[in-house]
C-alpha cells in the first residue's frame, strides 16, 4: 500500500514538467514530491546510510553515480542497499577542486553525491552549480548542509537493534529523519535490517545476504 | 605446374635441420653435438644426437635404458624454449636472403618455392641457396626438400641423406613418391593404429582406399589426412610477419627536470608514436612508458586504457608517472613502447557518437587530468574478513582482479550491517570501562571490563549503551609482514552512532563506522 501510494506521490510530482528519478521505496516518502527530481539538490547531513539509500533507486534503475570527497565511503555497503558498483565512480579527495569536479560529474552523471569540505561554498558557488544542474538535468546529493537544497534530510538520531551488552550484533536500526523543505520540518522513522538471521536453526547454510529493507518511513509525532 | 593457379598444393621448399633440439641444447651447455647427448621429458627420451642413436639410443627410451645402452651418453633436459631462442638467429639469417619464411617448429621452415626458383633460376638451385645460407649460420647439416604441399615436400626433406642433401620431388609426383612410406609419418597416433590393425600400412594402400569411405569411417580428421596421403595437401605456407618496432624514444638534452618541459617536449612524440601507428590502421590500448634519469635505473610502468590512446592521453600518463616516480637525477630520455595495440576500425566513433558511456569517459578522463591517475576510482567486492579488505578500487580505466575471491566464505568476517564509513586511517579511539579503565582484552580472548565509555578523535565522549564482542581475528600468522592479529567489538552509542572497533598491540583504533 505504502508503495502504491509513492508510485502515485512520484506521477503526480510531474505536475511542473520537472523529471523524477527512481526512488527507493524506503526514501521516497521523505522527500517532496514522493519523489527525488532531477536538476536539484538535496542535503542529507548526518547519515552516510540515508545518501546512499537515496543514490540506490537512480543507480538500481541503471544511472551511473558519481561520489566526490567521500574517503570513507564504504563501497561493500552501498552494494547492499542496492547501489550498483559497477556503475559507481569515487572521487575520493578532490581536495580544494571539489566543486570543479563535482560539476564536470554532473555533466554526465545524473546522480552525484559529494561532501564539501568545512568552509563550504559561498553563495555564487552555489548558484553556479545549481544553474549547471537545471541545464544538464543531474542531481546532486550533498552529505552536509547546502544552502538552496530542495530538501535537506537531516538524521538526528536512531537506535540500534540486535546488539545487547556483551552479546548479539548491530542486525537493524531505526533512523530518524527530519525533512525540512521551506522552513516546514516533518518527522520520519526509516528502518533497515538487514534480514540476517545466524542463530536460527532452520536458516539455510548458505548465509544469505538479502540487502537491508527498508520499511516504509513513518510519519512520526513532533 | 609451377604456381598456385588451378591446383590445390603449392610448391614448398622446406628446409629441415636434423636433431635440432640435440643441437640447441649442446650449443646452450657448451657440449659437442657429435658426443652421444639425449634430451629428456618426463624420464623418457625425446631426442638425441646421431652419435647416441649409432649406440642404440631412440626416442621413447626410458633414461635407464639409454644410459644402459649407450654408458657415455649424456642426459640433458628438454628446453623448447632454448630450441626456439637458438633457431632465432638462423631464421634472421635465412630470412636475409629469402624472405617469406613459416616455421613450422624450431628445426623446421617452409617456404612457398614459387618466387625463389624463379629468383634463383630454379627449385633445385634456390634449395641449394637456402642451404648455403644456413651453413653460413651455423648449420652445415641441414636438408632440403621440394615437393608439391608442405607435408609432401617435409617428407622429401627427411629422405636425404648426408651425401644428397636436396630432394626435389616433381610436380604431380607426389602421390608415387609418397605411396611406399608408412602410414606412421602422418603423425596421428590414434589413425595409424588403426590403419594398422586393418591392414593398411603404407601412404599409398591408405590413398587407395575410397575418399567417402573415408569420411565415413574416420571423420574429418581422417579424410584430410587421406588427402594428405595422396599428395594433396590443402595447406597454405603462411610467412612469419616480423613486428615492426614501434618505440618511440625523445632524448632531452640537456636533461629535464620538470614536469610541464618534459610534457612540452613530448608531444611531438606522442603524435608520431601513434601516427606512425595509425598508419598501419592499429590503435594502442596498453602503453608502457620508460622514464631514463640522467643516473640511476630507469622507471618503467604501463598504463591501460579503456579505448585507445590520443596524444593527449600520452601525455597525461608520462605526467602522472613524472610525478609519481621521485626520480633522483633529471630525465634524459623517455620511451614510449606500445604493449598492445588493436586493430583501428574496433575503435572508430560511430556516427552518432559513442553514446553514454563514451560522454562519461571523456568526463572522468578531464578529471583524471585534473587530479591524476590514481584520484578517479571505481569499486569492485573483494573478498577478506576486514572492512577494507572487502572492496577493491582500481583507478578509472583500470580493471584490476579482486585478489581475493569475493564469493568464497570468509569465516570471521561479521554478520549483520555492513559498515557505511570505511576509516582507512584507523584513528586511535579510548574505551574505557564503568570504573575509568581502558579496556583491555586478554590472551584468552576475555575482556577486562564492560566498555562504559568511547572517545573518539574529533567527537565529544560519548556512552557505550550496546556492544558484542571481543571476537579475535587472526590472518596470515605465516607471513610476518602480512599477519593480522586483532579483536574487535561492535559497540553502539548514546549519541546514535555505531562502530566498528578493533584493538591490536598498539591498543584501541576506530575500524568502520556505522554511519
Amino acid at each position: 500500500m505504502a508503495a502504491l501510494q509513492a508510485r502515485i506521490a512520484a506521477m503526480q510530482a510531474r505536475t511542473l514538467g520537472a523529471r523524477t528519478l527512481p526512488t527507493d521505496p524506503a526514501v521516497a516518502p521523505l522527500l517532496p514530491g514522493g519523489a527525488l527530481r532531477s536538476g536539484v539538490a538535496y542535503a542529507a547531513p548526518g547519515s552516510l546510510a540515508l545518501a546512499m539509500l537515496l543514490l540506490a533507486g537512480p543507480s538500481a534503475a541503471g544511472a551511473w553515480v558519481g561520489v566526490v570527497g567521500i574517503p570513507e565511503f564504504g563501497a561493500e555497503a552501498a552494494a547492499e542497499l542496492g547501489v550498483a558498483l559497477d556503475r559507481l565512480v569515487l572521487v575520493p579527495s578532490p581536495g580544494e577542486h571539489w566543486l570543479s569536479v563535482t560539476a564536470q560529474l554532473a555533466e554526465v552523471l545524473p546522480v552525484v553525491l559529494v561532501r564539501p569540505p568545512a568552509r563550504g561554498a559561498s553563495p555564487s558557488e552555489t548558484a553556479r552549480l545549481a544553474s549547471r544542474l537545471r541545464q544538464r538535468d543531474a542531481t546532486l546529493l550533498v552529505a552536509g548542509e547546502w544552502s538552496g537544497a530542495e530538501a535537506t534530510l537531516t538524521a538526528t538520531g536512531g537506535s540500534w537493534a540486535g546488539i545487547g551488552t556483551g552479546w548479539g550484533y548491530l542486525a537493524a536500526r531505526e533512523l530518524d529523519v527530519v525533512t525540512t523543505v521551506r522552513e516546514v520540518r516533518t518527522r520520519h522513522r526509516v528502518r533497515i535490517e538487514t534480514g540476517f538471521r545466524p542463530f536460527v536453526p532452520a536458516a539455510p547454510a548458505a548465509p544469505v545476504r538479502p540487502r537491508p529493507v527498508a520499511v516504509p518511513a513513518m510519519e512520526a509525532a513532533e | 605446374m609451377t604456381g598456385t593457379t588451378g591446383t590445390m598444393t603449392e610448391r614448398c621448399l622446406v628446409l629441415w635441420c636434423p636433431d635440432w633440439p640435440v643441437r640447441a641444447a649442446a650449443a646452450e651447455a657448451d657440449l659437442d653435438p657429435a658426443a652421444p647427448l639425449a634430451l629428456v621429458e618426463h624420464g623418457v627420451v625425446h631426442a638425441c644426437s646421431a652419435a647416441a642413436r649409432a649406440a642404440g639410443v631412440q626416442r621413447g627410451l626410458k633414461v635407464r635404458e639409454a644410459q644402459s645402452r649407450c654408458a657415455s651418453l649424456t642426459v640433458l633436459p628438454l628446453e623448447p624454449a632454448v630450441d626456439a631462442r637458438r633457431f632465432e638467429p638462423v631464421l634472421a639469417a635465412l630470412e636475409a636472403g629469402i624472405p617469406t619464411v613459416q616455421v613450422v617448429r624450431p628445426g623446421l621452415v617452409v617456404i612457398r618455392a614459387a618466387g625463389p626458383a624463379r629468383f634463383f633460376g630454379g627449385e633445385e638451385s634456390a634449395a641449394g641457396e637456402a642451404l648455403h645460407l644456413l651453413a653460413e649460420a651455423g648449420v652445415p647439416d641441414a636438408r632440403a626438400g621440394v615437393a608439391d604441399g608442405p607435408f609432401t615436400a617435409e617428407q622429401a626433406a627427411r629422405a636425404t641423406d648426408a651425401g644428397r642433401t636436396i630432394r626435389v620431388v616433381p610436380a604431380g609426383a607426389s602421390a608415387d613418391f609418397l605411396a611406399p612410406l608408412p602410414v606412421s609419418v602422418l603423425g596421428m597416433p590414434a589413425l595409424v593404429g588403426l590403419l594398422a590393425r586393418l591392414g593398411v600400412r603404407t601412404l599409398g594402400a591408405f590413398a587407395a582406399l575410397p575418399e567417402a569411405s573415408v569420411r565415413d569411417r574416420f571423420g574429418p580428421e581422417g579424410e584430410a589426412a587421406h588427402r594428405v596421403a595422396a599428395g594433396l595437401d590443402p595447406r597454405r605456407v603462411v610467412a612469419r610477419v616480423v613486428p615492426a618496432d614501434r618505440d618511440r624514444r625523445q632524448a632531452f638534452e640537456p636533461p629535464l627536470e620538470r614536469i610541464d618541459q618534459i610534457a612540452f617536449g613530448l608531444k611531438r612524440t606522442a603524435e608520431a608514436f601513434l601516427e606512425a601507428l595509425a598508419g598501419d590502421l592499429l590503435v594502442c590500448t596498453a602503453l608502457t612508458v620508460e622514464l631514463v634519469p640522467e643516473r640511476g635505473a630507469p622507471h618503467r610502468r604501463t598504463w591501460l586504457h579503456p579505448r585507445s590512446f590520443t596524444p593527449l592521453d600520452v601525455i597525461d600518463r608520462v605526467r602522472w608517472q613524472l610525478a609519481a616516480a621521485e626520480l633522483a637525477a633529471p630525465v634524459a630520455e623517455v620511451v614510449l613502447h606500445p604493449e598492445a595495440v588493436d586493430e583501428a576500425a574496433h575503435h572508430e566513433q560511430g556516427l552518432w557518437g559513442g553514446g553514454p558511456g563514451e560522454r562519461i569517459h571523456h568526463a572522468l578522463s578531464r578529471v583524471q587530468s585534473l587530479l591524476g591517475h590514481e584520484a578517479v576510482l571505481t569499486a569492485q567486492p573483494s573478498g577478506g574478513r576486514l572492512a577494507a579488505d572487502r572492496t577493491v578500487l582500481a583507478p578509472w580505466g583500470e580493471q584490476r582482479t579482486p585478489p581475493r575471491p569475493p564469493g568464497a566464505p570468509w569465516p570471521g568476517r561479521l554478520p549483520g550491517f555492513v559498515p557505511t564509513a570505511v576509516l582507512g586511517d584507523r584513528p586511535p579511539v579510548v574505551v574505557q570501562d564503568p570504573a575509568g579503565r581502558d579496556v583491555a582484552v586478554d590472551d584468552r580472548d576475555a575482556i577486562s571490563g564492560p566498555p562504559a565509555l568511547l572517545v573518539a578523535p574529533g567527537r565529544p565522549a560519548t556512552r557505550i549503551e550496546g556492544w558484542a564482542g571481543p571476537w579475535p581475528l587472526e590472518e596470515r600468522w605465516w607471513d610476518p609482514a602480512a599477519a593480522v592479529r586483532l579483536h574487535r567489538m561492535q559497540v553502539a552509542c548514546a549519541d546514535g552512532s555505531a562502530w566498528l572497533l578493533a584493538r591490536d598491540a598498539t591498543g584501541w583504533w576506530a575500524e568502520a563506522r556505522y554511519d
